[in-house]
């Protein structure tokens, strides 16, 4: 007998029907920027950084560019999928409603939420993926460890998605998004640790960009690029992450259900 | 008889305190069409989206081919179609895209997503429009991609609310000879309208509901026998003055119903009850003798007419 496709898998294909059509105009904001970046900051930047004697222990024995790189891989997987998390989420309920034809067919909010879960983690790999093959070719920043830090990216892009898929599924309107976009995601940008250690910041910046689970996997991935890798401390760093991933997963299923099966 | 494929008993459906289906019993046979007439409000949509699955009833035992769909929801939406009010469709999507989409979420192989759609743009006359964005289409194509969208997984039982609502009357000719071809495939159909002549036109069976409560039941032709007259004479007098000419009428037919804009009245023989308001000195700016319809029906079932 056939085996039946799990929900969440037919709910990625019709994604993946979507982006077929959208591919283009993504990648290039997805991986140029980052790029821009990369050569703004890590070329430019880095020239003065690395002159600076003493700079290069702040950063962990490392150039400036192969410093930044890894983080940019994290911000790019948070600034796509929480993007991908907001208004194209609750269109799926309201503008679009195509999640409301999902509903009408074998599979449910799950299969919704996880499907999204699935199709994030997939994007913040393209992505991540783009940028690794760009910095393969700087030799500063080639190395096996960019294989795990895009998988690093996946994991900090669901642990976005996830929990402001929770928000656009429970929320009436769309105004609260520019003010995630401006006083999260923005700020966290800035402030989370990709472009210079955290310990350059005051205290309390710090702990705000330690609650959230960026600055976590831009260690993470930094120690896999840098090849300066504590296990304890990934996976500490990883649960943690992870933990934003599933406590949004849970509240996205159970808000979705109410507005989907009323 | 064969079992009925859908059994309704004492069905509620409450939001928060508001009853918006306040107890209904429904049976519908395979192979029918069965139709929920009212107007805006009456509860044709919420009892539509318990029926698919969408929406848990408050009250009452609701069975799809015997089974519950507080139950087995999934394995019966998975032998349904549905047209919801409202399009689900994706607008940013081609034609043949949606219905590839929409065959994937009932786990059809690919080839299979193709082979369905080919035949499906065929029946929905879309062929032409097969890689057009969703979004350039007129409303009744959008609605036709909706239904043959709701086909893909060769449903046993469809569930069209208000196919045609909102479409000019040329698409909706078209979209009713396309389900009376379904009809003739064996396809069950339940579909809400708020059109007397889409309902004499489609159903087999039809139950008018007014405020969450089935008022009649039967098929078109037994409610109109059942209810109303066989003709119907329409008099206009001048805007605002129908109310004074009402008391004028009474005995000329079995009954009579004053509207803001005519007075009806309700005789077997319209034209002899016409020569009597002649005979009685009335002079209408126009009279009209017709055939009773739902419409008259549901006049009389609710005092109310069902355009609004
Ligand atoms: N999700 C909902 N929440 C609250 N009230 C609702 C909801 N859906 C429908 N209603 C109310 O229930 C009543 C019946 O609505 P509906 O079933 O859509 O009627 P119809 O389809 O016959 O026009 C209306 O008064 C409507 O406002
Ligand atoms: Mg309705």
């Amino acid at each position: 007998m056939q085996i039946a496709t799990p929900g969440p898998l037919r709910v990625v294909s019709g994604h993946l029907v979507v982006f077929r059509r959208l591919w283009r105009l993504n990648l290039l904001s997805s991986f140029v920027q980052p790029m821009l970046y990369l050569l703004g900051l890590g070329v430019g930047v880095g020239a003065l950084v690395d002159r600076n004697a003493g700079s290069t222990a702040t950063l962990g024995g490392v150039s400036y560019v192969a410093f930044v790189a890894p983080g940019l891989m994290a911000t790019t997987a948070m600034a796509v999928c929480a993007a991908e998390s907001m208004w194209p989420v609750m269109g799926g309920l309201k503008w679009r409603r195509d999640y409301h034809g999902i509903a009408a067919t074998p599979l449910d909010a799950s299969d919704i939420v996880f499907g999204h879960m699935i199709w994030m983690a997939m994007r913040a790999g393209i992505t991540g993926a783009a940028v690794a093959t760009a910095l393969a070719f700087v030799d500063d920043t080639r190395s096996w460890g960019l294989l795990p830090a895009v998988i690093v990216a996946m994991a900090v892009g669901i642990a976005f998605a996830m929990p402001i898929m929770a928000y656009s599924v429970g929320a009436e309107m769309d105004g609260g998004f520019p003010a995630i976009q401006r006083f999260v995601i923005i700020p966290l940008f800035l402030f989370g640790g990709a472009f210079y250690p955290l310990s350059q910041l005051p205290e309390v910046v710090q702990w705000f960009a330690r609650a959230f689970p960026l600055w976590h996997g831009v260690v993470v991935a930094r120690g896999f690029t840098t090849g300066d890798t504590d296990w304890a401390g990934v996976a500490g760093h990883l649960a943690y992450v992870l933990l934003w991933a599933a406590v949004g997963t849970v509240i996205s299923i159970r808000r979705l259900a109410k507005r989907l099966y009323p | 008889m064969p079992e009925p494929l859908i059994v309704a008993r004492g069905l509620k459906k409450r939001f928060d305190d508001f009853e918006a289906v306040k107890g209904i019993d429904v049976e519908v046979q395979p192979g029918e069409v069965f139709g929920f007439l009212g107007p805006n409000g009456a509860g044709k949509s919420s009892t539509m989206r318990m029926i698919a699955c969408v929406s848990p009833a408050s009250e009452g035992t609701l069975r799809l081919f015997g089974m519950d769909p507080a139950v087995d929801g999934a394995k019966i939406r998975a032998r349904i179609g549905v047209v919801p009010q409202l399009d689900t469709l994706d607008t940013e999507l081609s034609v043949q895209e949606n219905l590839w989409i929409y065959g994937r979420y009932f786990d059809l192989s690919r080839a299979e997503c193709r082979r369905r759609a080919t035949e499906l743009l065929e029946f929905a006359q879309l062929t032409d429009r097969a890689d057009s964005v969703v979004e350039h289409l007129s409303g009744g194509m959008k609605r036709r991609l909706s239904i043959a969208r709701s086909l893909i997984n060769e449903p046993e039982l469809l569930l069209l609310d208000e196919p045609t609502t909102g479409l000019d009357p040329q698409a909706r000719h078209v979209l009713w000879e396309r389900l009376y071809r379904l009809k003739q495939q064996g396809v069950t159909q339940v579909l809400t309208t708020h059109y007397m002549d889409e309902a004499e036109q489609l159903c087999d069976r039809l139950v008018v509901m007014d405020q969450g409560l089935i008022v009649a039941e039967g098929s078109p032709r037994e409610l109109i026998d059942q209810y109303s007259t066989r003709e119907v004479l329409e008099l206009r007098f001048g805007a605002g003055t129908n109310d004074q000419f009402g008391p004028q009428v009474v005995g000329i037919g079995d009954r009579f119903e004053v509207l803001p804009d005519r007075v009806l009245v309700y005789a077997d023989d319209g034209e002899a009850a016409l020569a009597e308001a002649h005979h009685r000195g009335l002079r209408p700016e126009s009279a009209l003798v017709r055939r009773s319809s739902l419409e008259d029906v549901f006049l009389l079932l609710t005092g109310r007419s069902l355009a609004d």
